[in-house]
């Protein structure tokens, strides 16, 4: 037990400081690692309490999959530099602060009113309509609430991102003029009459190709 | 206390064990690797050091350590020494749940699947850490490249394990290979097995899918400013996934330890000489690929793995779940 809790607490530990390392180091990229550092640790937590499902899920959606995006566009977009503009003295204007302090202040309420809920009220936990059995392993008890009770809501949520992703192509593509594609129908029904074409060239005028 | 020290020295015993052998086979492999290639190719390969140039490897690894090593003035250092280090433990942990044998296994933990694809999703750390901290343009570009084609290529992967999961009803790596004593998964799910072979080399950049490091166009990669024994820890690292994905393939569709006929000369060899076989036929298949096939072009690779791999293996998850509630086979009930 001592060796269970010890680990909790450097897992604990690690996730708070890399949480707050994530806002207060400079280089944008730099947060982005720190953050991954959280999310590791954080499932590591989830592991610990027994839901490795949940754990196992987190780092491959979050870490291996989300944040590495995250990197891609903090790595492209050079926001480093915005970051810096931040905690600079001469720091005039923009809007950042304020909105960042409004999101946070709206989550502090927030899990004021979860822990609130956990306080005065024991027995919500109890109030559950499931009941979670320690003999199955928790993957099958997950399959077995989400694909039966909450199938509505779970197909309902993969058309929202569905949507989402539709929107978000339909959004960033635009047709270009002039690339040139590959086609490898066109390669291969190539003739040999089409394949080569002699053209009479006049002096000093050329021939137009390509067309 | 005392009781949990002497967990601890066991446990410690039995990860030494494991990573010790692992370590070697690595050397090992990458001669293998040269050696195919070289045959291929019809040239010797590395036959000096050693009887068949066996011991090439480790005269390699004494001169990457005795090599200085080199950090570019400009790089951030930090994340820069973290790159390799990252890569050669996430090759290495991996190897925590690979089963050898019925028992045989470091951790048997009920999502071993899920832990594999966990770690070799976080592989593509070292790679993007080594690119970005390197801050020159070659490494830069490797490893965007390097990036965006591991991300894509996980989730075809990852739905071909549906597939097998879909068979198998449990997520154990130990469940997975029993499930198979009757059948391997390699002979219902054939696509899926080809898919997956493909699937592992884009994953791990090996030919013909080695755009993060090639060489004509961008040096050496993400490795291009690296030298000396990081050099040699993203090396061994990349091999060390490599044969992962070898074992994970061999698990998920050659029946792991099992043996392929369950009569007397066969079933006598012990069941971790039959997953080492098998690990090595995979491998040798990864070898002769890369001596064989011209590299892709990017587009080619991206419409590859979106356009192709990922519609076709959602497909055979469909197929093979109404396959399987047709016939009533679907385990686990």
């Amino acid at each position: 037990m001592i060796a269970h809790s010890v680990f909790f607490y450097i897992f604990s530990f690690i996730a708070i400081i890399s949480a707050v390392m994530v806002t207060v180091s400079k280089n944008t990229v730099h947060s982005v690692f720190f953050l991954i550092l959280d999310f590791i640790s954080i499932s590591c937590l989830f592991i610990m309490i027994g839901a490795e499902f949940l754990g196992m899920i987190m780092l491959i959606v979050y870490v291996g999959a989300v944040a590495v995006l995250f990197l891609f566009v903090v790595m492209m977009l050079n926001v480093a530099e915005q970051k810096g503009q931040w905690f600079s003295s001469r720091w005039d204007g923009g809007t950042h602060i304020p909105v960042g302090l409004l999101v946070s202040l709206i989550i502090f309420f927030e899990l004021i009113i979860v822990i609130g809920g956990w306080k005065y009220k024991p027995d919500l936990l109890n109030s559950l309509s499931i009941n979670i059995s320690n003999e199955v392993t928790n993957t099958r008890s997950i399959g077995n609430v989400l694909y039966t009770d909450y199938i509505l809501l779970f197909q309902i949520s993969g058309m929202i991102l569905l949507v989402a992703m539709i929107g978000a192509i339909v959004l960033t593509y635009r047709e270009r003029a002039g690339v040139k594609r590959q086609s490898y129908v066109k390669q291969i029904s190539r003739e040999k009459n089409e394949g080569v074409d002699l053209v009479e060239a006049e002096r000093n005028k050329g021939v137009k190709i390509d067309v | 206390m005392d009781s949990y020290f002497s967990i601890l020295f066991t446990e410690v015993y039995k990860i030494l064990f494991l990573l010790v052998p692992v370590l070697v086979s690595v050397a090992m492999i990458v001669w293998l690797d040269r050696r195919v290639w070289a045959f291929v190719q019809k040239r010797r390969g590395p036959n000096v050091v050693g009887p068949f140039g066996l011991f090439q490897s480790l005269a390699d690894a004494l001169k990457y350590i005795f090599k200085e090593i080199i950090i570019p003035a400009s790089s951030n250092k930090l994340v820069f020494v973290l790159a390799p280090i990252v890569t050669m433990t996430l090759a290495l942990i991996s190897w925590a749940v690979i089963p050898f044998d019925e028992d045989f296994v470091l951790a048997d933990i009920n999502v071993g699947i899920l832990y594999l694809f966990a770690i070799s999703s976080l592989g593509v750390y070292g790679i993007i850490m080594g690119g970005w901290a390197s801050n020159s343009k070659y490494p830069f570009l490797g490893a965007i490249r390097s990036a965006a084609q591991m991300v894509s290529y996980e989730v075809s992967i990852g739905v071909i394990i549906i597939n097998v999961l879909l068979c198998v009803g449990s997520l154990n790596l130990s469940d997975i290979v029993m499930a198979q004593q009757n059948l391997w998964f390699v002979i219902p799910l054939f696509p899926m097995f080809v898919i997956f072979f493909i699937s592992a080399l884009a994953e791990t950049n090996r030919p013909p899918f080695d755009l993060p490091e090639a060489e004509a166009e961008l040096v050496a990669g993400y490795q291009t400013e690296y030298s000396g024994m990081m050099y040699a820890m993203f090396w061994l690292g990349e091999y060390a996934n490599i044969l992962l994905m070898c074992a994970m393939g061999s698990i998920l569709f050659l029946g792991g330890w099992l043996s392929p006929i369950d009569v007397f000369p066969f079933n006598a060899i012990p069941g971790p000489f039959w997953l080492i076989f098998k690990i090595l036929f995979l491998f040798i298949l990864f070898a002769l690929v890369k001596a064989t096939v011209p590299r892709y072009r990017y587009d080619q690779l991206m419409k590859l793995g979106w356009k192709i791999f990922l519609p076709f293996s959602l497909f055979y998850v469909v197929l093979t779940s109404s396959f399987l509630l047709y016939f009533d086979l679907l385990p686990g009930k």
